[in-house]
């Protein structure tokens, strides 16, 4: 056991990988000398050499795109994109090409390629630095999202996903980077693309959230807990898409009551495709409107406002408790 | 003078020939070497079939004969293609009419172990590199199964849009390079409009930067649907983007595919031996509308096709193998039938194929199961059997 936060976490399952199989490549802008600008990739530009953790041009497509070729000729590239906010300038390679070959060759052709990137609000960073459009990204066939949450599950995760047959998109939350440690285990812990996990079995509510709104979320329960006796389940989704239906249906299934806490402006996101699930697979179960605690469909404000534009402890308890007395 | 080193201004034709003469705007201009720098431009067989014996390739009788059968191959497939396109029996597909030398020159020069990474009007190149007629057939039909065709593990399908293929080939070019593939290289074809595109440009860029070992081929035909080369970029020639780059560019007439063999050859050769990335623009000419959607007669001057019909690929080539005796009357009436009955063949097995499954995309969205795509298979078949049984 070792006690690390995310930014380690995720260097060691890097590190591990590359260690593992020599086939994995790093590359992106700063990542090499300079270890990345969070620092995710410090000391294996030194480790594995500049032809396997390389310090590319400052372009987002081409890093992308250059990334698809390697992994159609064998190698398992790690690209790593500075911003999310930097990222759409790759999406017409994401959309057109990553995630088509499978598809458009029948299985001739694969694209076992992650592509990370740092997301979301709360560091008080320029514009184009805090947004939250995984949703995006989700939008796509043939592109797995996954969202960590913690140190351990965002080595388990990336290990995963560098493992994974098909291009996943890796959203890494940049306020949570420093924010906390953990113990992570020596050993490597499985972790599955496409679960969800339920962090905390309740008979009441279900909570389900994901990335950066863990945290306030967990505070939120906590705070309610502290002056009422209410059970509440707490799913982390993990992987936004493929979503994990089947874990959400069972949750609201057993506590008929939900509310969703996403970072992301409010309208077409992963809350909606949750309650779209919950409308789906369980409606009959619900003996409340499933609640969304969101962002707003504004652009991310700059930093001075962002506090109180993103989900808060406050907005999720306010929510949880509302849903509660319905 | 075949190989000029001397650019002549217009970048649309060989420079052997006064631009007046090609029904193209552009004077001879002439670039003095005040002006900082030159392409050089190859020709080894001009549009009469005469042969530069200082730059003739040493090329076998079989090499040339392939070389040739592949082109008149291509040359019939995009003809039957475009009859089968207009009887309704495949859907619309881009024709590679008068840019078979530009195709199949590179084709010849490539080795099993090189890829191919295409755009998507190099017929002639792609049936080189054991493409079969019937999966063309099939993908131009609306299958998916035409782009998964047993042969081939190193050519990528086409690329619809515009430039994107180039990234891939330096991420496979590059990827050649950190595995130690000493004797791989990456043969990238991509059209004049595509050096507009930023990933051109970023390409471009990065196998310069990592000296990955790719050729581009840019296919100067003239035009990007009805936008002519003069409204795509003010660079007087192609060629010279690479000098931003400081990788060689050089200049090929298009139409002769003893240039396209020579110039692709000698760059894969520089490659496979860690000499990094060519870049090698080839003249030619689109000689047919853009896809079969496409009605050219509203922009494209006829004037300037009767130029460049002149130009045609195939007819010099044939008097250059009838010159060198090696091939004659007899074997072209017996080349024209074998390539009928070939194609036939292609038509009636691609007509013949009944194994569609309609779910077969529900296989391929993901390479491991999810239960949200299993879902949407049930559903979609059920949708399937109720709308037969309401027919």
């Amino acid at each position: 056991m070792r006690r690390m936060n995310m930014v380690q976490a995720i260097n060691l399952a890097l590190d591990e990988e590359m260690g593992r199989d020599d086939r994995v490549i790093a590359l992106g802008q700063d990542i090499g000398v300079n270890g990345g600008v969070f620092r995710v990739t410090d000391g294996l530009h030194t480790k594995y050499g500049e032809d396997r953790v390389i310090d590319t041009p400052l372009a987002e497509s081409g890093i992308l795109g250059t990334s698809i070729g390697m992994a159609i000729a064998g190698l398992r590239p790690v690209a790593e994109m500075q911003f999310s906010g930097f990222s759409y300038l790759m999406l017409g390679q994401l959309e057109g090409h990553a995630a088509r070959f499978r598809g458009r060759t029948h299985g001739k052709f694969t694209v076992p390629l992650v592509v990370r990137m740092p997301y979301g609000g709360g560091v008080r960073a320029l514009e184009h630095h805090s947004e939250s459009h995984e949703a995006t990204y989700a939008h796509i066939p043939g592109v797995k999202v996954v969202i960590p949450s913690t140190p351990s599950n965002a080595r388990g995760l990336l290990i995963a996903a560098i493992r994974d047959p098909d291009p996943v998109v890796f959203m890494e939350p940049k306020c949570s980077y420093r924010a906390f440690r953990e113990e992570v285990p020596e050993k490597e812990q499985g972790f599955e693309i496409g679960k969800a996990q339920v962090v905390k079995g309740g008979d009441d509510l279900t909570v389900i959230t994901w990335g950066a709104m863990m945290r306030p979320t967990l505070r939120a329960i906590e705070e309610i807990q502290q002056h009422r006796k209410v059970s509440i389940e707490l799913i982390d989704l993990l992987t936004i898409s493929p979503m994990d239906g089947d874990t959400i249906a069972a949750s609201v299934a057993k506590t008929g009551r939900c509310v969703v806490v996403q970072e992301a402006p409010k309208s077409f996101g992963p809350a909606s495709e949750i309650i779209a699930t919950i409308n789906d697979k369980v409606l009959m179960h619900l003996e409340a409107p499933v609640r969304r605690v969101t962002g707003y469909d504004t652009t991310m404000p700059y930093f001075g406002r962002e506090n109180d534009f993103m989900p808060n402890a406050d907005r999720i308890r306010r929510a949880i408790e509302d849903t509660v007395d319905f | 003078m075949h190989r000029s080193e001397t650019y002549t201004g217009t970048g649309e034709c060989p420079a052997s020939k006064p631009a007046d003469s090609i029904g193209l705007d552009s004077p001879p201009g002439g670039l003095s070497e005040d002006q900082g720098f030159r392409i050089s431009h190859l020709q080894v067989l001009d549009e009469f079939g005469q042969v530069d014996e200082q730059w003739e390739p040493d090329l076998s009788s079989e090499d040339l004969t392939r070389l040739y059968r592949a082109m008149v191959l291509a040359r019939a497939v995009d003809d039957r293609m475009l009859k089968l396109q207009r009887q309704g029996r495949i859907g619309t597909f881009p024709l590679s009419v008068g840019q078979e030398a530009a195709a199949c020159g590179p084709a010849l020069a490539m080795t099993a172990k090189d890829w191919f990474v295409g755009s998507f009007r190099e017929l002639g190149g792609r049936l080189m590199r054991g493409e079969p007629i019937e999966n063309l057939l099939l993908y131009y039909n609306g299958y998916e199964e035409g782009n998964g065709f047993p042969g081939g593990d190193r050519m990528l399908p086409i690329s619809v849009i515009i430039g994107a293929q180039t990234l891939h080939a330096v991420g496979i070019a590059h990827a050649m390079k950190l595995r130690g593939e000493n004797d791989s290289a990456v043969v990238c074809f991509l059209g004049d409009g595509a050096t507009s595109q930023g990933d051109f440009h970023e390409a471009m860029n990065f196998a310069s930067v990592w000296q990955a070992p790719v050729v581009f081929i840019c296919m100067n035909n003239q035009w990007a649907i009805s936008v002519p080369r003069e409204k795509q970029t003010h660079s007087r020639t192609l060629a010279q983007k690479a000098i931003a780059y400081d990788m060689p560019g050089v200049q090929v007439d298009g139409n002769d595919a003893l240039a396209t063999y020579s110039a692709t050859k000698e760059a894969l050769d520089r490659a496979r031996a860690g000499g990094g990335p060519t870049f090698i623009e080839a003249v030619t000419y689109r000689m047919m509308m853009h896809t079969t959607a496409d009605d050219p007669s509203r922009y494209q001057p006829a004037e300037q096709l009767e130029v460049w019909k002149k130009r045609d690929p195939l007819p010099r080539f044939r008097d250059y193998l009838t010159a060198k005796g090696i091939w004659s009357d007899e074997r072209e009436a017996e080349l024209e039938a074998e390539t009928k009955q070939r194609i036939e063949d292609a038509v009636k097995a691609f007509e013949s194929r009944t194994d569609f499954r309609p779910d077969a995309p529900f296989d391929h969205v993901f390479g491991t199961t999810h239960l949200g795509v299993e879902e949407q298979r049930a559903e979609f078949l059920g949708n399937l059997r109720k709308e037969s049984s309401d027919a």
